[in-house]
């Protein structure tokens, strides 16, 4: 007869126990672990004790243990912050000595606007006039050919940096929409309601407008002009065009005229620095695809 | 629970192994995989190839920072990446197949691990001599002579881990300017913390951990373990021959003997310390060194050799009952090793017709859904898009933009510009990507002013040439 082995060559040399399970013949063995396991896994505790020491780790009530070699994560993004800056100065310097119109000639420079201008216009701008700068009722819709106060580079710097009737600013942009239910009768509201709505070509009842008429020129005429074009050294809506601020229908228009509008922006000079003012006003201009 | 009653501790350390010197057919194949290979991980960082002047020259580059992997003529872009992860998925099925097949044939021949530690013991069996010498190095108080062939044998082993390492990172960087750099001690730190990392795992995994790697840590070998079957070629003892087993002088009587005249030859070359014949163990990489060594006592005693062979465990069975083993070739071709081939082969003709047709340039434009559409002074319809263009080539090309209504839409009426340029003709870098925002102006009443959504479509054509490619997309009107 052939001689059977009876188990590995360990198992007959050293005799390993079995734990005494044994399923269709196949016996489990309690072999020990290697040590150098072991030890791998007393230097886990060792690195994490160390770790532990040396990094700021257990949570008190106000902060953490700070750890003997003073890491900090907020030391570090403030260094890393003051590293970029400092690597941005001179991009800067050069931001806020060209003039607004020579910045699209040098590419880097005006990327340099362009994006750290979009990262700023996320931060402060996006809650009034959207995350798309589509605008919204009484906020701009910064994407059209529109504006209001003007839309070259040095127009739109100047509405960013004193903002719009900003009361902080002296310079601020300013002008009056008064509510004209204080100086005109119900009917003379009706009226002209309807020869602005005859202007930018709406549906509207046509013998109404001679009487408007006559209450827009008046009343309306030295701030948007005889022919409703309006005026943006006055900041006033040409209201012959299809872009309405506050709606352009019959309900919005009577409303407006009746209750006066006074949209507030703030001034940005007191938040923002000269460069981050120019930043901001280089990705705002191109938005609406860039006024000359 | 039962408790494990008897005195055997939970640990145990490492049983040291000293693998003997052998010669044999499956030695002179695994020097020569070892050249090979070895040669294959040294060289290619330092292979050369031409893709103009744009472009880095390294054969195979994954180049992190510009997010750039190079292989000779193929350049993979970060959203490519399923080319990685079909090769990835053919080395798995390859794996697959060849476990199947033929074992642990990759953890006996070509496992890094097993190819570093065999480089190693080449190593230690120059510095300390061979097996017996070991041993009895092994054995002795520290003296002078074991001090320094201890440190000669570590300092080769740590050239050995800090070549590995150099190697691994010239993969990543221009191999001769960052040889320069390391050379003059001007290397980036990521550079030298990872030939640390490497020269430390090496030196420990090849010098000192070795077999303890394959049984503890890999999780390969438990895998392929649960994936051979009874036809899978693997590495074992022809008990029926060879037992029972009796030294040579002792074997008076062949008829009473097997063949194996218990020399011991099998467990002295084996690398991860087990004897082949307590049958198959979970310890064997199948390096096919006890076949060597077995073949060269059987030549010596003038038996057949095949002692310890290659073979299936189902040819176990057919030899009992008395009938011819199948050959090798019909436990290798069987329906399951026919099927992995396949999938294997398939993922592969995929991934090449996949490489055949994938474009050198790429044009997409997407409509900016924040707003769906601008309502401009004369009551005119703009759309914005990003148009994205990647040039894949090694020149920088220029390109005109247009677009045509399909379908519905006059084709008049709407009209392209572009953001902050006169033209709609733009210049996109060799190897790089462009983007735009691209606006479409619909005039007032007109038809795709007044709709909710009316099809476009943007070409571009080379310039000077009037080869339009088309990309498809929509106009979002007022929808009065």
């Amino acid at each position: 007869m052939i001689k059977k082995p009876k188990g590995t060559k360990a198992e007959m040399e050293h005799e390993i126990e079995t734990t005494g399970h044994e399923w269709d013949g196949i016996r489990e063995l309690n072999n020990p672990l290697p040590r150098w396991w072991l030890w791998t896994f007393y230097l886990t505790i060792v690195w994490g004790l160390v770790y532990m020491v040396i990094f700021p780790a257990i949570p008190l009530i106000n902060k953490a243990t700070p750890g003997i070699i003073g890491y900090d994560s907020r030391a570090v993004l403030k260094h890393n912050i003051n590293h970029y800056k400092q690597a941005n100065a001179p991009l800067d310097r050069a931001l806020i000595t060209t003039p607004l119109e020579a910045i699209g000639e040098n590419e880097e420079l005006l990327h340099y606007a362009r994006t750290g201008g979009a990262a700023l216009y996320r931060t402060y701008c996006s809650q009034c006039h959207g995350a798309g700068a589509a605008g919204a009722k009484g906020y701009p819709n910064l994407l059209d050919d529109d504006w209001l106060w003007g839309g070259s580079l040095q127009s739109v710097y100047l509405t960013i940096r004193h903002g719009v009737r900003a009361p902080e600013d002296d310079d601020t942009r300013a002008s009056d929409m008064p509510a004209f239910a204080e100086l005109l009768e119900t009917d003379q509201l009706i009226d002209v309601t309807h020869y602005v709505l005859a202007l930018s070509g709406q549906p509207h009842n046509p013998s109404l407008t001679s009487s408007g008429q006559r209450v827009y020129t008046e009343n309306c005429a030295d701030c948007h002009g005889k022919e409703g074009g309006g005026d943006r050294e006055l900041g006033a809506p040409n209201l012959g065009d299809a872009i309405w601020l506050y709606g352009g229908d019959r309900t919005n228009i009577l409303a407006t005229i009746t209750n006066g509008r006074q949209g507030m922006m703030p001034a940005w000079q007191t938040r923002l620095s000269e460069a981050q003012l120019r930043q901001v006003t280089l990705y705002v201009h191109q938005l609406g695809g860039g006024e000359k | 629970m039962s408790e494990p009653s008897g005195t055997q501790s939970l640990y145990a350390a490492r049983e040291p192994v000293f693998p003997r010197r052998v010669s044999g057919r499956f030695r002179t194949l695994k020097w020569g995989l070892m050249v090979a290979t070895l040669s294959i991980y040294y060289i290619t960082p330092w292979l050369r190839f031409d893709r103009g002047p744009e472009l880095p020259d390294q054969a195979v580059l994954v180049d992190l920072a510009n997010r750039r992997f190079f292989m000779f003529w193929i350049e993979i872009w970060p959203h490519e990446f399923y080319f990685v992860a079909g090769l990835l998925i053919m080395a798995g099925i390859g794996l697959f197949l060849f476990t199947s097949a033929l074992g642990r044939v990759w953890c006996g021949y070509a496992c890094p691990q097993t190819v570093w530690t065999d480089l190693f013991i080449l190593v230690e069996r120059w510095t300390d001599g061979d097996r017996n010498a070991r041993i009895r190095l092994w054995n002795r108080k520290w003296d002078l002579d074991k001090i320094w062939r201890r440190a000669l044998k570590w300092v080769i082993w740590l050239i050995i881990g800090v070549l590995t390492g150099g190697a691994w990172v010239f993969y990543f960087a221009d191999a001769p300017h960052l040889a320069y750099a390391l050379v003059t001690l001007s290397a980036p730190a990521v550079a030298w913390i990872s030939i640390g990392i490497l020269t430390l795992t090496t030196f420990i995994f090849g010098g000192f951990m070795r077999e303890q790697i394959c049984i503890y840590m890999c999780p390969w070998p438990r895998i392929q373990a649960a994936m051979m079957d009874e036809d899978t070629l693997t590495i074992g003892y022809r008990e029926r021959r060879g037992e029972p087993r009796a030294k040579h002088q002792r074997q008076l009587d062949a008829s009473q003997h097997g063949d194996c005249i218990d020399c011991g030859a099998c467990a002295a070359v084996c690398p991860v310390g087990i004897d082949i014949r307590d049958g198959q163990q979970m310890q064997c990489i199948t390096c096919a060194l006890c076949i060597d060594a077995c073949d060269d006592v059987m030549k010596k005693v003038g038996r057949p050799t095949g002692l310890i062979d290659y073979f299936a465990l189902s040819d176990v069975e057919r030899e009992k009952n008395g009938d011819t083993p199948r050959p090798a070739w019909r436990h290798i071709l069987r329906p399951r090793t026919i099927l992995y081939t396949i999938m294997w082969a398939g993922i592969g003709l995929v991934l090449v017709y996949g490489l055949f047709i994938r474009a050198e340039f790429e044009f997409s434009v997407s409509p900016v859904r924040n707003p769906v559409y601008v309502t401009l002074s004369d009551g005119g319809i703009r759309n914005i898009y990003e148009l994205r263009l990647r040039n894949k080539t090694a020149q920088s090309v220029s390109v005109r933009l247009g677009v045509d209504s399909a379908g519905a839409m006059p084709a008049d009426k709407i009209t392209l510009s572009l953001n902050g340029a006169e033209q709609p003709i733009v210049r996109i870098k060799a190897d790089a990507t462009y983007q735009q925002r691209v606006y479409l102006h619909a005039p007032p009443d007109s038809p795709a002013a007044g709709l909710h959504a009316s099809p476009v479509t943007f070409w571009i054509a080379p310039e000077g040439s009037d080869q339009k490619v088309y990309v498809s997309s929509i106009f979002n009107g007022a929808g009065k």
